[in-house]
């Protein structure tokens, strides 16, 4: 049985984003709310995460260091879209130099709408996304017997 | 009496990670309430060791592997010496060798973070070697002997003629447990300004061969505050798990209540504490054997 669901290390990244849903996901952090006691860590290191948490929309220079960070993540990985500018592009989407949502990049597995993103729902889109590691380690097991 | 130390040893190897991992799970939890926050499961550390060797395996240098594993293996050759009952100054040599492994798998890849980190954990085994060798120094002083084995087998425990050594000792278990505020090289809570300094490059299995490794490292460490009491007197051995609780403690406590401060500042407490605690308890030794 794996346990990643029960140790799912996240890594916070903020595209273009007004810096409100980074807040709330900082609260999420704190003594009220307290995501820790589910096993979740903020790390800052790609290379150790399973959870990637972007807010804010792609614009065109983040557009590589996301897909970066999303390629240096180790399988089996879950991508949390926090707050509508991260859904969709939100309230900036018709900005010249926005290209849109997190998942014109890289593929979302959860969106959390809401601007900004309360902090109750963000912990409900991270417990959604450790549900889904389940079943992520099980097809990632699957198809390394079957290689 | 060998096949009791021969058993020792093998507990050793078989124990240390539960019994670190789970001082580890209760350590998160007290540091979660200091905080006034729930915690997680005092097992938290069981997952994400499990977890970390279930992950997918990326690495930029394949030596890295080779490196860690041999990390591994020296720390519990060393943790084997020392609760097989051997040579203490043995023991400070084999973890020293496998800090060095540390270091080579570290700088095997080119990432500035882990460079950075690397830099640090040098001056970090800088600081606290000093110390290190002193206490063996200090056994071989007030005991006449280096044998772990002959060690706990004196009349009067260690510490009463080595506080210096045992304050000296406790003060550089934080830069051995990297604990705040001497967690520069890498650290275990989130938002360092290296990332994760000297392991930010080490993906899954190897990120857990070296939290294991730690926790096999802090049994020797925490085993050698328990030295420090233990005597020929059975009773002696709840005297030294007492000590080893009450430091355990401390560290958490110290943990939770301090910033992190640059070298510069932690090489120059550690060697000051050094030369004073110790150097003027192995003065008074001199003058009292003398
Ligand atoms: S969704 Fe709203 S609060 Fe969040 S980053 Fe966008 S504009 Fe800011």
């Amino acid at each position: 049985m794996s346990t990643i669901h029960k140790s799912p290390w996240l890594l916070h990244y903020d595209g273009s984003s007004c810096n409100g849903c980074d807040i709330e996901v900082l609260a999420c952090t704190t003594p009220v709310y307290d995501v820790e006691r589910f096993g979740v860590i903020n790390t800052g290191n790609p290379m150790h995460a399973d959870i990637f948490l972007i807010t804010g929309g792609i614009n065109s220079q983040n557009e590589a260091v996301v897909k970066q960070i999303y390629e240096q993540m180790p399988q089996p990985k879950v991508v949390i879209a926090v707050g509508t500018c991260a859904c969709t592009g939100g309230i900036f989407k018709e900005c010249y130099n926005i290209k849109g949502g997190a998942d014109t990049v890289i593929p979302v597995d959860i969106y959390v709408p809401g601007c900004a993103a309360r902090p109750e729902s963000i912990i409900d889109g991270v417990v959604k996304g450790i549900a889904l590691f389940k079943e992520k380690a099980a097809a990632l097991k699957a198809s390394e017997n079957a290689n | 009496m060998a096949t009791e130390r021969i058993i020792i040893a093998v507990l050793y190897v078989l124990l240390a990670p539960f019994v670190i991992g789970l001082l580890d799970g209760f350590d998160r939890k007290i540091s979660a309430r200091m905080q006034g926050r729930r915690g997680p499961s005092v097992l938290q550390p069981f997952f994400d060791l499990k977890k970390l060797f279930e992950k997918e395996f990326l690495t930029a240098n394949k030596a890295q592997l080779f490196m860690i594993r041999s990390y591994l293996v020296f720390i519990v050759l060393s943790g084997v010496l020392f609760f097989g009952g051997f040579d203490i100054l043995l023991v400070v040599f084999s973890l020293s060798t496998a800090a060095m492994f540390l270091i080579l798998a570290s700088t095997s890849t080119h990432s500035p973070y882990s460079a950075q980190g690397t830099h640090r954990e040098l001056v970090q085994i800088m600081s606290c070697e000093p110390m290190e060798l002193l206490v063996a120094v200090g056994f071989y002083l007030a005991i006449g002997t280096f044998n772990v084995n002959e060690i706990i087998k004196t009349s009067i425990s260690p510490i009463a003629y080595l506080p210096g050594f045992f304050v000296g000792f406790v003060f550089i278990l934080t830069i051995k447990f990297r604990k705040s505020p001497f967690d520069i090289a890498t650290s275990h809570h989130a938002h360092q300004e290296v990332i994760k300094g000297v392991t930010s490059e080490m993906v899954g299995k190897e990120y857990g061969m070296v939290t294991l490794a730690e926790w096999y490292e802090n049994a020797i460490l925490l085993g050698i505050v328990g030295l420090f009491f233990l005597n020929s007197n059975p009773v002696s051995i709840v005297c030294a798990i007492i000590a080893i609780l009450v430091v355990w403690f401390l560290e958490i406590l110290i943990d939770n209540t301090s910033a992190r401060v640059k070298w510069q500042l932690m090489l120059k407490l550690a060697w000051g504490v050094t030369i004073v605690a110790a150097g003027m308890n192995l003065l008074l030794l001199e003058i009292i054997r003398g």
